[in-house]
């Protein structure tokens, strides 16, 4: 076989392996996320809406722990401090403008992750997976006993916000608007996310999850490629907040510390850590599932239970999540970088062939 | 002429146990260099020692004429010196393709690499070197899918591709059979030209036909070196050989 037509069967692999399930699991939740509101009412557009938001929540879990390795119970606290931030500009300064709220979420969430990274990430020597996983959890824990005992704050009553969001002087209340408001945001949250992990940044990212001493070894800072990915993080998670708090109109210690932390580590398990939509089906699995348990008479005394042999059960038994029902994990361990124009694509190399054969003396 | 190498007076300590014990070698530029000795002898210890996954407690490493006693790993690497594990360490859950892209994008810029601009200018070295190592057909299988000779072949041209000054390989036959053994040593001998190696293997006879010169080590210390000419004539070594290999 010649080098031609190897390069092109090669290509071939790759470009087949690529177009599979996911983008199809992708498009139909595309269409689902746009269409739904003009089938549900406005409560459950609500209940929708925070799903939408969770699902930040959820993303910037993902983007640590199964892009890159960085088991984190740090992201409940970055969406925390998001909420807080932006409900303490509403209090104390009256501003609840939507072009404000979202940079001050990222701000606060990537500022708050810079100074863990800082603290956890980057010293003389790469830390350990459980040594970040139970600093994390130290700071969400003692984050979360901060503001509850923390008068200015509101203390263990957490903090209320009278106000609705604005663009302008037009007042976005809870319902469809504020749900494409958010839609629109998680979409370009998922798409630059989406574009970083399949970029050959997200190669390098890759590697740290699997072999991050032979990483270094070929040269990477492997600290600061995680640091970066876990500030990137923790922006969505803080952006995730700000948008939770404006629009529950309240934000409390629950919303800071452990409890939400595990939260995103539960939503990402169940719905199939290493892809971006699995943790995305996760959010929507499990609070449809709570949401519907809690409403049933028959169950509603112990629906926590129930829900909890069902994670249970999942993380268990499908420890690829419900993702991994459909999708296999050559399809989830993808490819990175772009094909460019300069790369010989099997179509293009195939006609050269055919040209040379039809100029060729036969 | 001063050597691209040199290490003067390593010792290495595990505990109690004096893993090297004021080991110095020297390297000159495109030679092949082979670290023999029997198992528990230090040859892994000092390039390991060499390539900084381990500091040394006494003794310094002169690299290109700088000292590198105290250099990262990844320091190390990117001034030019790369290391091919004992133990196959590729990136199993990447395809061969990416593993490859991922050797050789180590020094791209940030933004380079967020925008994959460097994966076409570097796609046809990718090829180039997949054609090489005979690993062009299983470019997009994974990693862990390879053979254990084509995850040595694999991990070697991880290290090859990058064109570096000094590449160190732990036992890059390891594991593989004869022909295999045979191919490897005609995949390396090419890269003489622009690059210089450090080899530790047990088969001495393979070892023999591709390095120029050869360190013996036991129990920590250096027991001769010289050309293979030499050391193949060289009592000391015969008596260690003889006795314990």
């Amino acid at each position: 076989m010649s080098p031609i037509i190897k390069k092109a069967s090669l290509f071939k692999k790759i470009l087949y392996r690529q177009a599979g399930v996911i983008p199809i699991v992708e498009i139909l939740l595309l269409i689902l996320l746009i269409i739904i509101p003009f089938f549900v009412g406005d409560f459950l557009t609500i209940i929708i809406t925070r799903m939408l938001i969770l699902a930040l929540l959820a993303i910037s879990f993902e983007l640590c722990w199964g892009y890159s390795g960085i088991m984190t119970f740090g992201q409940g606290l970055f969406f925390g401090m998001g909420g807080y931030a932006v409900a303490l500009f509403a209090n104390k300064a009256d501003f609840v403008q939507l072009w404000g709220v979202i940079p001050i979420g990222l701000i606060v969430g990537m500022c708050a992750s810079f100074l863990i990274a800082w603290l956890l990430l980057l010293g003389k020597r790469p830390p350990e997976l459980i040594f970040i996983a139970l600093g994390t959890l130290t700071f969400s824990y003692a984050a979360e006993r901060l503001v509850a005992g923390w008068y200015w704050v509101g203390g263990g009553n957490g903090m209320s916000i009278f106000e609705y969001l604005r663009i302008g002087s037009f007042e976005v209340e809870p319902g469809r608007l504020f749900y494409y408001i958010v839609a629109t945001i998680l979409l370009l949250v998922y798409l630059t996310s989406r574009f970083l992990v399949r970029s050959q940044f997200g190669l390098v990212l890759a590697g740290a999850r699997q072999n991050e001493k032979r990483l270094a070894f070929l040269g990477y800072k492997v600290q600061k490629f995680k640091a970066i990915v876990f500030c990137f993080a923790g922006a969505i998670a803080g952006l995730g907040g700000g948008l939770y708090a404006h629009h529950e109109g309240f934000i409390g210690p629950g919303n800071v510390g452990i409890g939400i932390s595990t939260m995103a580590v539960l939503y990402a398990l169940f719905g199939g850590a290493g892809s971006l939509i699995g943790p995305i089906i996760g959010v929507l699995a499990i609070e449809s599932i709570s949401f519907t348990l809690s409403d049933i008479d028959a169950v509603r005394g112990y629906w926590p239970i129930i829900l909890g042999v069902i994670l249970l059960v999942v993380v268990t038994f499908k420890q690829d999540g419900l993702l991994g029902f459909v999708v296999t994990q050559r399809e989830r361990i993808g490819s990175f970088g772009i094909l460019k124009a300069t790369e010989s694509k099997p179509s293009e190399t195939s006609q050269h062939l055919k040209n040379e054969k039809n100029d060729s003396p036969s | 002429m001063i050597p691209l190498l040199e290490a003067k007076h390593i010792s290495k300590y595990f505990g109690v146990l004096k893993a090297l014990d004021g080991v110095s070698i020297s390297v000159q530029e495109n030679t092949f260099h082979g670290l023999i000795g029997p198992n528990g002898s230090g040859k892994s210890t000092l390039l390991k020692v060499i390539a900084g996954d381990h500091y040394p407690d006494e003794g310094n490493l002169t690299f290109n004429g700088n000292d590198v006693t105290n250099h990262t790993p990844e320091l190390r690497a990117q001034n030019g010196l790369n290391l091919k594990f004992q133990i196959t360490a590729i990136f199993p859950e990447l395809s061969v393709y990416d593993n490859i892209l991922l050797s050789l994008q180590s020094s791209e810029s940030f933004w380079n690499l967020v925008l994959s601009n460097s994966r076409a200018s570097l796609h046809d070295r990718i090829m180039d070197t997949l054609e090489r190592f005979k690993l062009v057909d299983r470019a997009g299988s994974l990693a862990s899918e390879l053979s254990h000779g084509l995850q040595q072949w694999l991990e070697i041209a991880m290290a090859v591709i990058r064109k570096p000054k000094l590449l160190l390989l732990d036992e890059p036959t390891g594991g593989m059979s004869p022909e295999e053994r045979r191919a490897t040593g005609e995949l390396l001998l090419p890269i003489k030209k622009d690059c210089t190696l450090i080899i530790v293997e047990h088969d001495l006879e393979w070892i023999k036909d591709i390095c120029d010169n050869l360190t013996v080590l036991d129990q920590g210390k250096v027991l001769d070196d010289g050309t293979v000419k030499h050391i193949e004539s060289s009592q000391k070594v015969k008596e260690v050989y003889t006795s314990r290999v």
